[in-house]
């Protein structure tokens, strides 16, 4: 494979795409999949073989086209007339009227505005070609202009002034913590070792957060790519994708992307007539939640026990078998083609002063939009909440919005002018984390959803250091015992105390961010807090009796 | 050849042990390998009983004991054979808001087992998941891999009804 070669790919597939004038996308990312968008997709494309007009109108299926809730989703374009219209809520049976709608207007009971916020507010970097390539072909993604990024890298750059870029343009880690990605990759470039190590973290363990899967099920050729950018800028010539076994579909897309790559040579030895070479294989998580740390991700590589390590030493001087290791999550790497092509100093333009570029959401709870948004950094909750999502469904009233999954926080309603960007979250006692932003309204008891991530963390904490292993089981069992009306004022006081105790002994993230959900409803909730014990009743009418039952018997499971 | 070099041989004919081997061969027998030796094992006979974990132990020389530490740490594998259906109820944040714990309350209760157990005629496995990434369809439900959205408890007990009766 050399640049020529990649402008051919890119040509005829533009050439023959220029052939049809209509076309239809058939959302086929997880979301809308289990909606049947795949019969969708199968009566569209009998519908044109019957009608014969196959050599105009292509039928496609493309990666997530953002609102979830209202799938399946089918987007149309005319290209003579430039005109796109989005289809919501769209079944088989409507196959035809929507192919007889090219032709004419469109069909009004299933048209899905796109002039509302929920499209209009967006700013799509990382999402730019979710809903419109079709995921499964390289030749699609590279007439996007893909691996164009990498090909500039290797032709004419070095691999200083890769790192230079991703250092300009401010990224930062999109797994939560935001460590900034250029310092990492400086520090692996750095490193010495004989072998060195990409790893991309796609073990979304945070329940509520599907943005990386969506990343990789409708575009998984643009982390292949920031992963081989990576791995040419810290010379690393292996890399492994460590993805969730619950994710059949992104693995099977990745699957198939990896092969692709292979077959027209961008992965493998001496990529584009260089010396580059790089390999990259998928590593199946198995369902534990602490594989996300990156200590412990390093281990279940290995093949070992997710447990974490004492850091330093850092991965990025000893890291998987003992060599510089540089792990980013999915949405960092997908982030990376778009700076490189497009210079860091453009990517800086976007954000706030230390937050840069755009951050990709999953928006879910109760709100009316439900699905993925990716949005400017800065941009405030109550946008995110009141205009993007539109608003709390049935005339309810907005609660709290949680975010940063278990590690995270609840941000009350004197949060929503609140900026969102790493610092601002921090400091309202939340973090960024991965990007699952959680409604919640008024039905929602803060004691519950308290209990709910500590039983969470209980589960999933690995139990190798001891503050974590017993600190959250005992504060599963006041926050249970506070549910089930049957706490005192001294459990208030023991709570209190594990929480600070838990954040500064822990070993690793999980157990040091085990409290936030607590420490921050305690913040803004203790109201709730004080009349479940001292009025032993529960506000939003969700603790109970039967609360109490069901915490104890998941603690019973637990020490069994 | 020294005896404990040589290959173990599959605990029986069955034909899917080729696919464990295969995987075994592809990581070039080695300890890494046995995270994706053991996908595969549960790939292929569903669950891994203590004969697979003592196969694929001696096959990539690691000890019994971390085989089996792997197996039980992570949630994914199971040791257990699941019944006939298995129905995956999402306990992630978006579908507990919306009601998942009520489903999860009337499955127990309809068909009296918890979560990772099955019922006592092998039809239904009830289990539970962290997330399904299916957040913006919440609460979402597995019927046997098939991703339902927006379940109701009297939806599901239509479906349940099927299987325990069928």
């Amino acid at each position: 494979m050399n640049p020529e070669e990649l402008d051919q790919i890119a040509e005829t597939e533009r050439k023959a795409q220029s052939q049809f004038t209509q076309r239809v996308n058939v959302c086929v990312a997880a979301g809308c999949l289990s909606c049947q968008s795949q019969s969708v997709k199968d009566a569209l494309d009998q519908e044109v073989a019957r009608r014969g007009t196959k050599d105009h109108c292509q039928v496609k299926g493309v990666g997530c086209m953002g609102l979830c809730s209202e799938g399946p989703l089918v987007s149309t374009n005319v290209v003579s007339s430039g005109a796109g219209i989005l289809y919501k809520k769209v079944e088989a049976a409507d196959g035809a009227a929507i192919l007889d709608s090219l032709e004419g207007e469109p069909v009004s009971r299933l048209v899905c505005r796109t002039d509302v916020p929920f499209f209009q507010r967006q700013k799509k970097i990382v999402l730019e070609n979710s809903g419109v390539i079709d995921p499964e072909r390289v030749e699609d993604y590279v007439a996007a202009n893909g691996y164009s990024a990498l090909i500039k890298a290797l032709t004419e750059m070095t691999s200083r002034e890769v790192i230079e870029q991703v250092t300009k343009s401010g990224l930062r880690g999109r797994g939560g913590a935001g460590y900034p990605t250029g310092l990492k990759w400086s520090t692996v470039s750095k490193s010495v070792g004989t072998q060195k190590y990409v790893v991309c973290n796609a073990d979304e363990g945070d329940p509520g957060a599907f943005m990386d899967r969506s990343v990789l099920e409708s575009d998984p050729h643009r982390v292949l790519e920031g992963m081989l950018i990576a791995a040419y800028a810290v010379g690393a010539s292996e890399g492994y994708i460590y993805v969730r076994a619950e994710y059949p579909l992104a693995i099977k897309r990745l699957r198939n992307a990896i092969r692709q790559a292979e077959r027209i040579g961008l992965l493998g030895s001496n990529i584009c007539g260089t010396r580059f070479s790089f390999r990259v294989d998928l590593r199946l998580g198995a369902g534990a939640f602490v594989c996300g740390e990156e200590t412990a991700l390093i281990a279940s590589v290995e093949g070992k026990r997710g447990m974490p390590r004492p850091r330093p030493p850092y991965p990025a001087m000893e890291g998987l078998f003992g060599q510089p290791t540089l792990i980013n999550n999915v949405e960092t790497f997908a982030n990376i083609a778009p700076i490189i092509r497009n210079g860091g100093e453009w990517y800086a333009q976007i954000g706030t002063e230390k937050s840069k570029g755009t951050k990709v959401f999953a928006l879910a709870g109760r709100v009316e939009n439900t699905g993925l948004v990716e949005v400017p950094m800065g941009i405030s909750l109550r946008e995110m909440v009141f205009e993007i999502g539109g608003g709390i469904p049935e005339g309810r009233k907005f609660k709290a919005v949680q975010t940063g999954g278990p590690s995270g926080g609840c941000l009350p309603a004197d949060c929503l002018d609140m900026p969102v960007d790493y610092e601002s979250l921090a400091r309202a006692g939340s973090i960024m984390g991965s990007g699952g932003m959680i409604v919640m309204d008024e039905s929602s008891c803060m004691v519950d959803v308290a209990k709910y991530f500590m039983d969470f963390c209980m589960t999933e904490s690995c139990g190798k250091c001891i503050p974590c292993r017993v600190g959250t089981y005992q504060m599963h069992r006041i926050l249970s015992a506070i549910a089930s009306m049957t706490a005192t004022p001294e459990d208030m006081k023991m709570l209190a105390e594990l929480c600070d105790l838990l954040k500064h002994t822990s070993l690793c993230g999980l157990g040091q961010s085990a409290p936030n959900p607590v420490v921050s409803t305690l913040r803004s909730f203790a109201e709730e807090y004080r009349a479940h014990i001292e009025d032993h009743k529960c506000p939003a009418g969700v603790c109970g009796a039967q609360a109490a039952e069901a915490g104890e018997a998941a603690a019973e499971r637990e020490t069994v | 050849m020294l005896s404990y070099l040589a290959k173990p041989t599959p605990p029986t004919q069955d034909k899917r042990w080729k696919l464990v081997d295969a995987t075994i061969r592809r990581q070039g027998q080695q300890q890494r390998g046995l995270i994706e030796t053991l996908h595969t094992v549960q790939e292929a006979f569903g669950y891994l009983d203590t004969q697979a974990l003592r196969y694929v132990a001696m096959s990539l020389r690691v000890p019994l004991s971390r085989a089996y530490g792997v197996a039980t740490f992570y949630h994914f594998f199971t040791l257990k054979p699941a019944g006939e259906h298995t129905c995956v109820i999402c306990m992630g944040t978006a579908c507990y808001i919306k009601g998942s714990q009520q489903l999860l309350d009337a499955v127990e209760r309809e068909l009296g087992i918890a979560p990772g157990e099955t019922t006592a005629d092998k039809k239904v496995s009830l289990l539970t998941a962290r997330c399904l990434g299916s957040c913006g369809l919440a609460p979402a439900v597995v019927y046997d891999q098939e991703v339902a959205g927006k379940v109701g408890t009297a939806a599901m007990r239509e479906h349940l009804k099927k299987w325990t009766q069928a």
